[in-house]
């Protein structure tokens, strides 16, 4: 047990979230965090549906790792992907249909995630399986927590609820003339907001800054 | 005494944190204390803060006549009919105007002087005009938190982030209305913002609309459209200092005259303006695609974004040929967006913005095609 989480291996779970996170350093999946995070509901689903998926896919191909020609790498790859996007789909089809119309084609595109084919080329294929399923998590939880700070100022500037529940209407803000701020609903806001989080991510970690 | 202070700005001094302040504060009230100190330069006298404050004068008969015009439409739309030209109009306006200056050029500056702190270096002049056009584009009903908040945006995404004045892509002050634009639409469309105190509904007389002559044409009633002279004059509703052809006109002599505005991209756009005009009067698909094309260089914000906005040396296509075409491209589009496009009542911000982008593309090309002629010329003696 203690091999499984020793320090190496916590820092592939850790890692992600911060030095090396999917979107604000490796700038993969941008598109996904544009469409889902109008509100914080679909952005969990979404989230959770990436992690998952990438978990898994890694663990398999690193399984694999071994027995696939190099040639055909990719094919298999997206093949294990493919499959496991379906699963999800279906899954979120018959429990949520609601996100899951909401999502509508996005799940789908989870295929097209860059993160999850890079993580599969970069790390599974040359990686053991417990090492890469712990590589896949610690990728989806990077990714979520980013969809999740930007869904958060989303929904809240832009229609101003939390998870649905009309907070700025309940506190009364709406009478002193406030409006809901409609740019943020647009798509263009979500790259600004990502934006400012590298410009804030990279203020704290002056390492990430290149050199000019 | 302004010198007796300075010491304590100074590296060392008491408010060394607060340099950048100070300096922009000397260097506003006199001219810069430095010399060159070897070699035979030519110095112009003019520099970045002249150039500023000639534009802000440029704008003045357009604040002056927003002014008196808000007061006009205001008492106007509650049923007092006064002559346009009155003090009880100009106070009223004035009242109303003020305010939005002063949130426009505070959160500006502040947020230019913070930005300046920390990275160390001066604060820049870019904003004495930006700050003055930011209210004259705003519809008068626009609730000073918005135009506050726009600014912000404005100077941190279309200025600051780039690298400061001079590196922005986008002009600033439309980068403001664009904003407010897209995010409460409420607030800068329809045909109640354009007079003071219509949002609340303050005892509106019957009959009264507060309509824009474009609002009025992107809603199928042309007939409601004012005459060209009172479109001309500008005693109609719409953004606060946008309404005036006359007092524009009065402004863009003196960018003329000065040297400050170019008069290519002035001419090229009016010329692409009437282009596009000409054509849709040819077409004529729609009662709106009728409109005399010499209507269109008089209603809304056409003049003022070309003359002030378009102009912007910072955001303009650099090389001569170049600004032709951004001109024309942008006098072109804007008509186009205007009457085409159902969505967007007035396209002369979308049209000047998108050819801010644009602008640096342009100059490359005719920099390269410049570079090919040049280089045929050097090689043809040798060909034959």
């Amino acid at each position: 047990m203690s091999q499984l989480f020793s320090s190496s291996n916590v820092k592939l779970l850790t890692n992600p979230l911060n030095q090396e996170n999917p979107i604000t350093v490796q700038v993969l999946g941008i598109c996904s965090a544009l469409a889902v995070t109008v509100q914080m509901k679909p952005a969990l689903v979404m989230a959770l549906s990436v992690t998952i998926v990438m978990g898994v896919a890694n663990l398999i191909i690193s399984l694999l790792r071994n027995t696939i020609p190099p040639r055909i790498r990719i094919i298999v790859q997206l093949v294990v992907i493919a499959t496991l996007v379906i699963l999800v789909d279906q899954i979120l089809k018959a429990f949520l249909y609601d996100v899951s119309k909401e999502l509508s084609v996005f799940v789908g595109l989870i295929i097209t995630n860059c993160i999850i084919l890079g993580r599969l080329e970069a790390f599974a294929m040359s990686n053991k399986p417990w090492q890469s399923l712990l590589d896949g998590i610690g990728n989806g939880l990077g990714y979520a927590w980013i969809l999740f700070v930007v869904a958060f100022f989303r929904e809240f500037l832009g229609s101003g609820t939390f998870f649905g529940y009309p907070v700025l209407e309940k506190i009364g803000l709406y009478q002193t003339g406030y409006v809901n701020n409609g740019l943020m609903i647009l798509p263009p806001m979500a790259l600004i907001l990502v934006g400012v989080i590298i410009w804030v991510h990279r203020s704290f970690n002056k390492s990430l800054i290149e050199s000019k | 005494m302004v010198d007796r202070v300075k010491p304590h700005f100074e590296k060392g001094g008491r408010f060394a944190a607060l340099h950048s302040a100070f300096d922009a504060i000397e260097t506003f009230l006199f001219v810069p204390n430095e010399v060159t100190a070897k070699g035979t330069h030519i110095r112009d006298g003019i520099d970045m803060k002249r150039t500023m404050i000639i534009v802000v004068i440029a704008l003045l008969p357009a604040l002056l006549f927003g002014m008196f015009n808000v007061g006009y439409q205001h008492f106007l739309s509650i049923g007092e009919a006064l002559p346009f030209f009155s003090w009880q109009g100009f106070w009223f306006g004035f009242l109303k105007v003020l305010p939005i200056i002063l949130v426009s050029y505070i959160t500006g500056l502040g947020i230019e002087i913070i930005f300046a702190q920390m990275k160390g270096h001066q604060v820049a002049e870019g904003f004495f005009v930006s700050g003055m056009l930011i209210p004259l584009i705003m519809p008068i009903d626009t609730p000073l938190w918005m135009i506050a908040l726009a600014t912000a945006f404005a100077v941190i995404f279309g200025k600051e982030v780039f690298g400061g004045s001079g590196m922005n892509i986008f002009n600033p002050a439309l980068l403001a209305r664009v904003f407010v634009f897209f995010a409460y639409p409420a607030y800068m469309t329809g045909d109640r913002i354009w007079v003071a105190g219509m949002t609340r509904g303050e005892g509106i007389v019957d009959g009264f609309s507060g309509a824009t002559p474009l609002g009025n044409a992107a809603a199928d009633s042309i007939d409601r459209i004012p005459g060209f002279l009172d479109l001309f004059l500008g005693t109609i509703p719409g953004s606060i200092g946008e309404t005036s052809t006359l007092a524009i006109l009065l402004g863009a002599v003196l960018l003329l005259v000065t040297g400050i505005g170019s008069w290519k991209i002035m001419l090229s756009a009016l010329v692409g303006g009437v282009v596009m005009g000409g054509v849709l009067n040819i077409w004529g698909a729609n009662s709106y695609m009728e409109i005399p094309f010499y209507s269109h260089l008089v209603m809304g914000g056409f003049a003022f974004g070309v003359v002030f906005m378009a102009t912007d040396p910072v955001t303009a296509a650099q090389t001569e040929t170049g600004k032709w075409i951004y001109g024309f491209l942008i006098g072109f589009l804007s008509i186009l967006i205007r009457v085409v496009n159902p969505a967007y009542p007035e396209g002369v911000m979308l049209a000047i913005l998108l050819m801010n982008m644009f602008a640096p593309l342009i100059d490359y090309y005719v920099v390269q095609a410049n570079i090919k002629r040049r280089l045929k010329r050097v090689k043809s003696p040798t060909v034959n």
